[in-house]
């Protein structure tokens, strides 16, 4: 105690007693906010994965009133794909973070300019993808993470397809920063209605699917590859446009939907 | 209650508002009022951290050499807002998924370290948390009423729940988008300190310079 005693009898401009005072004070903060982070974590990751959760399952509409999301997730099965190859890879999905990759020298790929259409500079060399099967084993629903710039932020989101690779389940985005009421519309349900129900390829297997100011009338056959933008969102919309067509394109998924189109993927 | 603890309490609610008097925390103000709730969690975290800080800022006041007692003030506020951020991604996801970055951003907001130097490093920790605490209800309370018009308006709820029909919705209103961009709370923080300076108009500033009326002949 008389040590305690002695440096609070030390004037407080003298150099001891500062750095003194600097040291404690800095342990005692430290102390303070890294016990906070160890013990809030395990609630914290409990919240992301809650979150991704329920927006895998909104998005592929698995969502059923009465049901909770973690009930309704035990149907979806998560797999790490090579984008490269379309090949399935051992990893743990759930230790596998893309964005982590995405930003990690060994785990990515650097995008060319004429590759990088949806603005993200660099993808992982892996991705989650989230499968949904019936009974039989047979392959219902396929999620892809996807993400791309828009007008002031990345959006991160997921697509879902039906089992032939082609029909669009859902889409949705999760984290994005556009502008509220113009951009931010992207969360409109109304908006992302139309999404469902659409075709992505063509006969000829190119991708069809556009985001669009004109949409061609209903009654035309390719009405079912049009999307209607956004009004007063251009940009916006013209980046889901662009990262719809790069994660579903040869950047993207497009081998492993290409594998999914043979039959092979399940 | 005493007179002090209550002009310590209560003052900052109209009479020394950090906001519409002292012009603290606007970037703040601008940034999370568009709906209630993001405003709501802004403001009790704000209040949380000043009344803590001014707390514990004033229990080190007699032991803080004058060198560094910035760095002092700043680390200790930092710690606090760095624990109100992590309690909030952990009880309340989805709202501090909306506030981002602007609760780490509590750190350098005006309000906290305002108080920090003006009040709690002269007064004992008691009244300086009761004073930590008016000034969050002062900052609250113009954050409330900003947040109140730019939802109800823009979007035609209250805490996300839809009170006006909207028109994209089959309703009847439709909502100012404006109301929802930042700018807007410029306007209506404006409109507030006009309201609350006619009512009081000790609350006026001086002006600090006159503009200098030309005499005759100097015309160029």
């Amino acid at each position: 105690m008389s040590v305690i005693s002695d440096v609070l009898a030390l004037p407080n401009d003298s150099r001891k007693k500062t750095y003194i005072v600097a040291f404690v004070l800095c342990l005692i903060c430290s102390i303070a906010v890294s016990s906070a982070a160890v013990l809030l974590k395990p609630v914290q990751d409990k919240n992301k994965q809650f979150d991704k959760q329920r927006n895998i399952v909104a998005i592929a509409g698995l969502a059923q009133d009465g049901v909770s999301v973690s009930e309704a997730f035990k149907q979806v099965e998560a797999k790490v794909v090579d984008l490269q190859t379309g090949e399935y890879v051992d990893l743990d999905p759930k230790i596998f973070d893309a964005r982590a990759a995405a930003v990690d020298p060994k785990q990515n790929v650097v995008l060319s300019k004429e590759q990088d259409i949806a603005s993200i500079k660099r993808r992982a060399k892996y991705a989650t993808v989230y499968l949904v099967k019936d009974e039989q084993g047979k392959l219902q629903k396929i999620i892809l993470p996807i993400s791309g710039y828009g007008l002031w932020s990345t959006l991160h989101g997921f697509l879902a397809l039906q089992g032939d690779a082609n029909t669009i389940v859902g889409l949705g985005f999760y984290e994005h920063a556009e502008t509220p009421g113009l951009g931010g519309e992207v969360d409109n349900p109304n908006w992302k209605a139309q999404w469902i129900g659409k075709k992505v390829f063509d006969e000829q297997g190119k991708i069809a699917l556009r985001v669009t100011k004109a949409p061609v009338a209903d009654s035309d056959p390719r009405a079912v590859y049009d999307i209607d933008a956004l009004s007063g969102a251009t940009l916006t919309s013209n980046g889901v446009n662009n990262l719809v067509h790069f994660w579903l394109g040869p950047d993207g998924f497009g081998s492993y939907i290409q594998k999914i189109r043979q039959g092979g993927g399940a | 209650m005493t007179t002090e603890t209550r002009k310590v309490l209560l003052g900052p609610l109209f009479d020394n508002n950090p906001i519409t008097l002292q012009i603290l925390g606007i970037c703040s103000a601008l940034a999370v009022t568009s709906s209630m709730n993001t405003a709501l969690l802004m403001s009790l975290s704000l209040t949380l951290v000043t009344a803590f800080s001014n707390m514990f800022i004033s229990t080190v006041r007699n032991h803080t050499p004058s060198s560094i007692r910035i760095i002092v003030q700043m680390t200790i506020i930092a710690s606090l807002v760095i624990v109100v951020d992590q309690i909030l991604r952990a009880y309340a996801f989805d709202t501090s998924k909306r506030l981002s970055v602007f609760v780490g951003l509590i750190i350098t907001n005006c309000i906290v370290m305002g108080r920090a130097e003006a009040f709690a490093m002269q007064n004992p920790p008691g009244i300086s948390f009761l004073d930590g605490i008016g000034n969050g209800l002062g900052y609250s309370l113009i954050l409330m009423s900003v947040a109140f018009v730019r939802e109800l308006f823009g979007a035609g709820s209250l805490f996300g729940f839809q009170l006006i029909p909207l028109l994209k919705d089959g309703g009847w209103y439709v909502p100012n988008g404006l109301l929802l961009l930042p700018p807007s709370a410029f306007f209506l923080i404006g409109i507030l300190i006009w309201i609350l300076r006619t009512k009081k108009p000790e609350q006026r500033e001086v002006p600090e310079f006159r503009i200098h009326e030309p005499a005759k002949g100097e015309y160029h």
